[in-house]
């Protein structure tokens, strides 16, 4: 569209033009990206400005004020550990699952392996909330209600399926002559797949681990129905019950959800490619 | 995973072979079966592990839907079987069937506006200008967050009387005392336009992938003979995208009808049941009241629903893997 301007009469006023079009997108991309953070600016805003009566929230805040991030430190800092503790435990469980499975998916010819993938698939459907209504009485069983594992075993089944789908989508393009050659050399299928295939899949596994981090961090249903102490409560449980319990202390609730999001923003910036291809290359393909 | 696979690998020799146990041959047959079974050995956990976390569940939700759940159940361990009094009870309450309407309008809603404005900038996104990646990957932001925290910053905007949102409204003579989230006609309303929000950018993403997929050729064929923009964007786009349309809006679907988290932190279900649906009814059943035969029987409707469009989602999902 922008390309088809008049006759070029000189190069250079059309090139300005064109250029002064893209920077007007620009502009554009600016507004709209504007409006869909601005909750997350209010978010921060309100924030820094817990003193401020609440009725008007100043649109920038004028003094740095702190203070509710302290509080929101003091009262929440243990739960943003047991978020961190949480969603490590279950990225790491989730990939010592889910690698091995996808490398047999993709390469081993097994039968029973198309019905396991359209399983993988399927098991993407089930609803959490019907998932953690069975799962509370077994956990009660088993011991597993306000554990650390048990939330981190529950956490890991957001990711596993995505990781499963995704890897395997990545690993069957690794050459089978790249692996025969590795146990021609003699190495084991186990020794292969750690020193062959992990190494070259490395960035489906940057990708399957970053996404298991994020659904296990934003986790809010398994921590709110596997657990009926305070034992393990992570920042998502946590925040929820401060509302409930501050409703005047908006800053501090603030604060600590722009504690509970600093991940998402660091792993956006860190790792943007992963996340565009996670979202797409997990659900397309 | 067995002793047999982990042979060490010497780097160098011909064939680096010791008098070991592995070197009497074995029968085809048998050769195969111990590879077969050492190729499971990679599957196996995750096979296990999806057989207890959702095959076990789901048979566990259909038998508890028949049995007796109280309080004290968790105590003494005893849920008789009733039969089908959690189905009549369930049905039976109105509550159900408001949260069936009001799940059927949250995910209509949530569906149509995620989409609409999702390919909208989807499309913008399309054209090239500078610093388009950063702006692109910035706004992915709201879909990273988690949504229980969203669901609480929304809260503060939308309050009646300190919410930034009436505030603004206000100021620009619209009103400006707006009760959001706490009547009945508005609440619903307002948990649609945030999860609207919370939708766009997956939807902007997915979108965007298919759209870099539409071979160029056919943009330009279609602007040789003529075509508006509009009429290239219908007839020429959209036919292309389908795949990728069908794929964002069943598994929009998926992620929208069984909504927990946001809905709780927004609204709690109220004010008056009017923002109940499946997901939050499960939940009240079950971990609320103490129900869980009555939760399960609302778990089992939403699994059904679901069912019906995964059975969508694995044909779109085929005709796109071949």
């Amino acid at each position: 569209m922008a390309t088809t301007t008049q006759i070029p009469a000189a190069p250079a006023p059309a090139t300005v033009h064109r250029s002064r079009r893209r920077w007007g997108a620009t502009v554009l991309g600016v507004v709209f990206l504007a409006v869909m953070l601005f909750p997350l600016y209010w978010m921060i805003n309100t924030a820094l400005q817990p003193d401020a009566s609440l009725v008007d929230v100043a649109p920038v805040p004028k003094t740095l004020d702190l203070s509710g991030f302290s509080s929101a430190l003091t009262e929440q800092g243990a739960n943003l550990l047991t978020s961190l503790a949480v969603a490590l435990g279950a990225v790491a469980i989730c990939l010592a699952i889910s690698a091995p499975a996808a490398y047999g998916l993709a390469q081993f010819n097994l039968r029973g392996g198309k019905t396991i993938v359209f399983g993988t698939l399927i098991t993407q459907m089930v609803p959490g909330i019907v998932i953690a209504n069975a799962l509370y009485s077994a956990y009660v069983d088993l011991g597993l209600v306000n554990s650390y594992f048990g939330l981190m075993l529950a956490d890991a089944s957001l990711g596993i399926p995505f990781a499963i789908v995704l890897m395997r989508s990545f690993m069957v393009s690794i050459p089978r002559e790249v692996i025969e050659a590795a146990e021609v050399d003699g190495a084991g299928r186990v020794r292969t797949f750690v020193r062959v295939v992990l190494p070259m899949s490395r960035n489906s596994l940057i990708t399957a681990g970053l996404f298991s981090f994020l659904y296990a961090w934003s986790d809010f249903m398994f921590a709110l129905t596997l657990n009926t102490t305070d034992d393990v409560k992570p920042i998502t449980l946590g925040i929820y019950q401060y509302i409930g319990a501050h409703v005047g202390d908006w800053g501090s609730v603030m604060a600590a959800s722009v504690l509970s999001a600093v991940p998402a923003a660091v792993l956006l910036v860190l790792s943007q490619k992963y996340i565009a291809a996670g979202i797409t290359g997990g659900s397309v393909k | 995973m067995s002793s047999t696979t982990a042979s060490a690998a010497l780097p160098a020799g011909p064939k680096a072979t010791g008098p070991g146990k592995s070197e009497k041959p074995l029968s085809p047959l048998r050769a195969k079966r111990r590879r077969q079974f050492a190729q499971w050995g990679f599957i196996a956990p995750a096979v296990i592990f999806m057989a207890l976390f959702f095959g076990y569940p789901l048979v566990r939700n259909i038998a508890m839907s028949f049995q007796d759940y109280s309080p004290s159940t968790f105590f003494t361990g005893e849920a008789p079987f009733n039969g089908l009094d959690n189905w009549r009870n369930v049905f039976g309450d109105g509550l159900f069937g408001k949260a069936l309407w009001q799940t059927i309008l949250f995910t209509v809603g949530s569906l149509v506006g995620q989409f609409c404005i999702g390919l909208a900038l989807a499309v913008f996104f399309s054209r090239r200008f500078p610093l388009n990646g950063i702006l692109r990957s910035l706004i992915l932001l709201p879909w990273l967050v988690p949504m229980v925290v969203s669901g609480i910053v929304w809260r503060r905007i939308f309050d009646q009387d300190t919410g930034v949102l009436n505030s603004f409204l206000g100021t620009l003579g619209l009103g400006g005392d707006t009760p959001w989230l706490t009547s009945t006609s508005m609440a619903l309303i307002s948990v649609i336009l945030v999860n609207i929000w919370i939708g766009i950018p997956f939807n902007m993403v997915i979108l965007y992938g298919g759209l870099q997929e539409v071979p160029k050729e056919l943009h330009e064929a279609a602007a040789l003979d003529g075509a508006s923009a509009w009429r290239t964007f219908r007839s020429v786009t959209l036919p292309v995208l389908k795949p990728v349309i069908t794929v964002v809006l069943v598994l929009g679907f998926m992620s929208t009808v069984k909504i927990l988290d946001l809905v709780l932190a927004l609204t709690d279900g109220g004010p008056a049941d009017s923002t109940q649906t499946l997901g939050t009814l499960t939940y009240q059943n079950s971990f609320v009241q103490m129900d869980f035969g009555a939760g399960a029987v609302v778990g089992n409707v939403l699994i059904l629903i679901s069912a019906v469009f995964a059975v969508f989602y694995l044909r779109a999902n085929r005709n796109e893997g071949k």
